[in-house]
């Protein structure tokens, strides 16, 4: 009997010193945090990190579910910061003194400080950024250059995008408006949504089917069975590199520029890990890293020189000067229009 | 007189194994038929041959003089009693009456009125709306039957439905079923390893054994005149012994093996040295006769067998061969008691032997 | 004695008893308060029956429902018939050794997640797809032909997910039924159809029952099969609870939604013991 209770407490103490190792558990997008780099810092710190891939919604119901615990660090947009925070709290300020500003492109961690700014403090640092529009198949649909081609007739059945917000705004811009302009009047927004849901619902016929997972749609994309999708400038530029004549093409409208962050949870175990793992990653050699992977640009400075040439020559021939300027980044989306949003979202769905 | 069943080299072959070999027997409308053998012998398949759930190998089955090769069960005039009767347990006695008139599409008004009928012939009137898990053995046992009988079938055929049933009730179903018979006149084919039920109930009977027929008969021939040893053992009690025969007049003289002398009636002609087996039913034993023959001997009494009417004796010969006695009860007997020795005699005509 | 061994029994039962209160009540509790939580128009947070009211009042959601509901029922229906045929030659026609071959042909497919199962179907109809590819080979069809993401093959989809959960209960009454009661039926004159009718599925009822509450509920309950394999034109009511906990931010609502499809449900498959004159205890038995 008394081996017995000898072992157990043995045990109890063997899972709680495995447990005291310290870890660093970041809550992020696929991709976001690759092996080699998670190896690399495990090495010069010692710190174990646990990567759990998500999306910025499951990121927010994540950590609304939990009050802000369970992680020590999460990467979503910096639009979908400001409201979340006001509302939920879940996430903590961001100490600037112990973020490298060097490290950092000035304009982008300056913008990003801006729109998530609630009170006095501000929430999460630029991590990187890309843009969305369309990749099309230039041999099939050479005249897809702006948001209308997603509601094109010519190229039914061989059109494909997500059911998400993302795509209410593109349509939007294809309607005339400029939806960033109506996020201030809901009524005005609310009213742009409808014409989009109905433009949407009409051109059911049209569309193969709402992608919901990456990887799929650069299959349809590479079988031939999409020629126009709406998605990020990186899956284009991954379907370029096998098929010249497939690429991402910045709509006229202006490709819609997101910045995806770094920003702390409020019930965060380990908030020093989380400020080593941000500087580690905006080092211009990984970052640069990062950006040859994924094909991603960040907001680290220096990054350029580590990143490898066709990467860059991505870069160069989708974005001239006059295209980069061109882009619609997205402002902080006020509260009240993702409950509509989402109506609007199952409307079009549901519908025949 | 018309046959309602007619059979004829009835072969059924599973593998190496043959079941049914070579059958040929009819059976004359209106009588009552039985097919009586040991579990194994292959009468469950012939039953089911003729019921349609089985082809045979080769050979034919007429029924009413219609051939009914490769007529399935369902289009087939007969009508079979399962061993375990195979009531329908989700519905109630009525509706179990009436499942065969409904498949047939009768009107509802003239089924109910063939159920009410029915009912009342095997003694169950108002009985129809009782569950089936509501009654008894026998009445179970009725119902199958009336289940069967609304069909008016050429023919009905019964698989030892008794044999669920315990024995009181299993005596009283014997003569209930006869009667019953008698009444509704429909040819019955009754299958059954117990010899009395077949004995009892039936016009005819077929022994049965390793697939083939040993004897078709009525009850009396088949309990006096056996044709096999087979028949001899399995058809009522009987005693037997081994022995030799040693002279051939009227009747037979045999040696047995432990050196008593008899006389005897014999199947066949044997000629003197032919080893052969003696049977002789416990009825045919005297006790202390008067006067002497050469069939007189002496036993020593090892147990009394009580049991009413049927009351025998078991008794055993110098050499240890067991034999039973008949014990009439009219008080003649009252004195004897195990260890006793007593004289036995038979006549001749009731012993019978085989060549072995 | 007799209190030692109630503290005993409280012992052992104590770990089921936590695990159901902390894993099932509790939260269920929650989302029940949360369901009739929700802002005022300055905002702030106060009790409600809007959430609920929302579901009867916007076409969309109840549609939706009604819509998840009837495709489940048809899911339910594909499958019992579907399933009859396989169970019966499983448990009465098979020799033994078949018998365990082909339920763990059953049994196969599931030892992979669903998730994995859809994407198999996903590659197999797609319009660059398997089948397309013997068609056009086979010179059936000179076009390729999209075959997902219609309701046609969601419900098949469907119907092969819940498969195992109609034809396990099946065998297993189906094994209980006496081969005689089929012969004697086929006796009294009945023809296969009637035997199956009047025979086979009364005794079958208690397993077709289970069976098919359990299919239902897995049916509505799904997301991903309705989602990969329906596509663009089918909004699962599921999927509604998701996004409204995902994508609206609106758990409140989602709750409400959760709270509604558990009671709509019930409802329904109350109605549909009632109308077969059954009593789930029954069922169960």
């Amino acid at each position: 009997m008394k081996k017995v209770t000898l072992l157990a407490a043995l045990c109890c103490f063997l899972f709680a010193t495995a447990a005291q190792a310290e870890t660093l558990k970041i809550l992020t997008w696929k991709g976001y945090a690759p092996k080699a780099l998670i190896e690399k810092f495990e090495q010069e710190t010692g710190i174990k990190v646990e990567a759990t891939f998500s999306n910025n919604e499951e990121m927010i119901a994540k950590l609304r579910a939990t009050r802000g615990a369970g992680f020590d660090l999460a990467q979503p947009s910096q639009d979908r910061i400001s409201s979340v925070q006001e509302k939920f709290k879940i996430y903590q300020p961001v100490d600037y003194a112990k973020i490298d500003a060097k490290l950092f492109i000035p304009s982008m961690l300056d913008a990003v400080k801006k729109n998530t700014k609630v009170g006095d403090n501000s929430y999460a640092v630029p991590f990187c950024w890309g843009t969305s529009g369309l990749v099309v198949n230039s041999e099939k649909a050479p005249g897809a250059d702006d948001w209308n081609a997603l509601l094109d007739p010519q190229y039914k059945g061989r059109i494909s995008y997500r059911l998400k917000r993302p795509t209410l705004i593109a349509i939007g811009f294809a309607l005339g408006y400029n939806p960033f302009d109506l996020y201030s009047d809901a009524t005005a927004y609310k009213a742009m949504l409808d014409k989009v849901a109905e433009t949407l619902i009409k051109a059911k016929p049209l569309v193969k089917n709402y992608w919901a997972n990456g990887d799929a749609l650069l299959e349809s994309m590479r079988s031939g069975e999409v020629t126009v999708a709406m998605a990020w400038d990186n899956g284009g530029w991954k379907l370029h590199a096998d098929n010249p004549a497939i690429d991402f093409r910045a709509p006229k409208a202006g490709a819609l520029g997101w910045i995806d962050t770094f920003a702390i949870p409020s019930k965060a175990k380990n908030v020093e890990a989380a400020y080593k793992w941000i500087n580690f990653m905006m080092k211009p050699e990984n970052a640069g890293y990062f950006t040859t992977q994924e094909k991603v640009a960040t907001a680290s400075l220096d990054a350029n020189a580590h990143v490898s040439a066709d990467v860059r020559a991505n870069f160069e021939r989708t974005f001239p000067k006059e295209t980069i300027d061109n882009i619609k980044w997205y402002p902080p989306v006020p509260a009240k229009l993702e409950g509509m949003e989402g109506k609007i979202l199952d409307k079009i769905k549901a519908s025949k | 007189m018309a046959n309602d069943l007619s059979v004829r080299e009835l072969v059924r072959t599973f593998g190496d194994f043959t079941a049914v070999d070579d059958v040929t027997f009819d059976v004359p409308q209106g009588s009552f038929f039985s097919i009586l053998g040991p579990s194994g012998c292959g009468k469950t398949t012939l039953l089911r041959m003729v019921a349609g759930f089985d082809e045979p190998t080769s050979g034919t089955i007429a029924i009413r003089g219609t051939d009914m090769c490769g007529v399935p069960p369902n289009k087939r005039p007969v009508n079979l009693v399962f061993q375990h009767l195979a009531l329908f347990p989700m519905m109630n006695v009525a509706e179990n009456i009436a499942f065969g008139l409904k498949r047939r599409g009768m009107q509802s008004a003239e089924i109910s009125r063939k159920t009410q009928a029915i009912l009342e012939r095997v003694d169950l009137p108002g009985y129809g709306d009782k569950r089936i898990n509501q009654l008894s053995g026998g009445q179970k046992q009725r119902v199958a039957i009336a289940r069967c009988l609304v069909m008016e079938p050429s023919v009905l055929l019964l698989d030892e439905p008794l044999g669920a049933l315990d024995l009181k009730l299993r005596e009283q179903m014997k003569v209930e079923l006869k009667k019953l018979q008698a009444k509704v006149g429909t040819t019955f084919i009754y299958i059954t390893h117990d010899q009395s039920e077949a004995l009892v109930m039936s016009d005819r009977i077929a022994v049965m054994n390793n697939g083939r027929f040993e004897q078709v008969g009525p009850p009396r021939e088949l309990y006096s005149d056996p044709h096999t040893p087979f028949v001899a053992r399995f058809v009522g009690e009987n005693n037997a012994w081994s022995g030799t025969v040693e002279e051939v007049d009227t009747h037979v003289r045999i040696r047995t093996e432990e050196g008593l002398l008899f006389r005897a009636r014999s199947h066949d002609a044997y000629p003197a040295g032919t080893r052969v087996d003696l049977f002789l039913r416990p009825e045919a034993l005297r006790i202390e006769p008067e006067g002497k023959s050469l069939n007189t001997f002496k036993v020593t009494v090892k147990t009394i067998l009580f049991d009413g009417a049927n009351s025998r004796l078991l008794t055993v010969t110098p050499k240890n061969h067991e034999l039973l006695v008949s014990l009439p009860q009219n008080r003649q007997f009252d004195y004897i008691q195990p260890g006793d020795i007593i004289t036995l005699d038979w006549h001749p005509d009731s012993g019978l032997c085989f060549e072995a | 004695m007799k209190s030692g061994y109630r503290l005993t029994l409280w012992l052992f039962l104590a770990p089921v008893l936590l695990w159901l209160f902390l894993l099932i009540v509790i939260p269920h509790l929650d989302l029940l308060l949360m369901s009739f939580r929700g802002e005022s128009g300055v905002g702030n947070p106060v009790w409600t029956l809007q959430n609920y009211k929302n579901f009867f009042t916007e076409p969309i959601y109840w549609r939706t429902f009604v819509r998840t509901a009837l495709y489940a029922v048809i899911t339910t229906l594909c499958t019992f018939v579907l399933a009859l045929p396989v169970s019966f030659y499983i448990a009465k026609l098979a020799r033994p050794r078949t018998r365990g071959f082909l339920t763990v042909l059953l049994l196969l497919p599931f030892w992979v997640s669903e998730l994995v199962r859809v994407y198999g179907w996903m590659i197999l109809l797609r319009e660059s797809g398997v089948f397309n590819y013997v068609l056009l080979k086979m010179g059936i069809i000179h076009q390729p032909v999209e075959m997902l993401y219609n309701d046609v093959t969601m419900i098949m989809g469907l119907v092969y997910t819940s498969m195992l959960f109609m034809v396990v209960p099946l065998i297993s009454v189906m094994e209980s039924l006496d081969d005689s009661l089929i012969e004697a039926a086929y006796d009294l004159e009945a023809s296969k159809f009637a035997i199956l009718r009047t025979i086979i599925i009364p005794h079958c009822k208690p397993g077709i029952t289970s069976g098919a509450i359990v299919v239902f509920m897995l049916a509505l309950g799904n997301y991903l099969t309705p989602n990969l394999m329906g596509g663009k034109n089918s909004l699962w009511f599921t999927e509604q609870i998701y996004n409204q906990f995902i994508a609206s931010f609106n758990w409140n609502q989602g709750a409400a939604f959760g709270f509604l499809l558990l009671v709509l449900s019930s409802l329904i498959i109350w109605t549909g013991l009632k109308v077969t004159r059954q009593r789930l205890g029954e069922v169960a038995s």
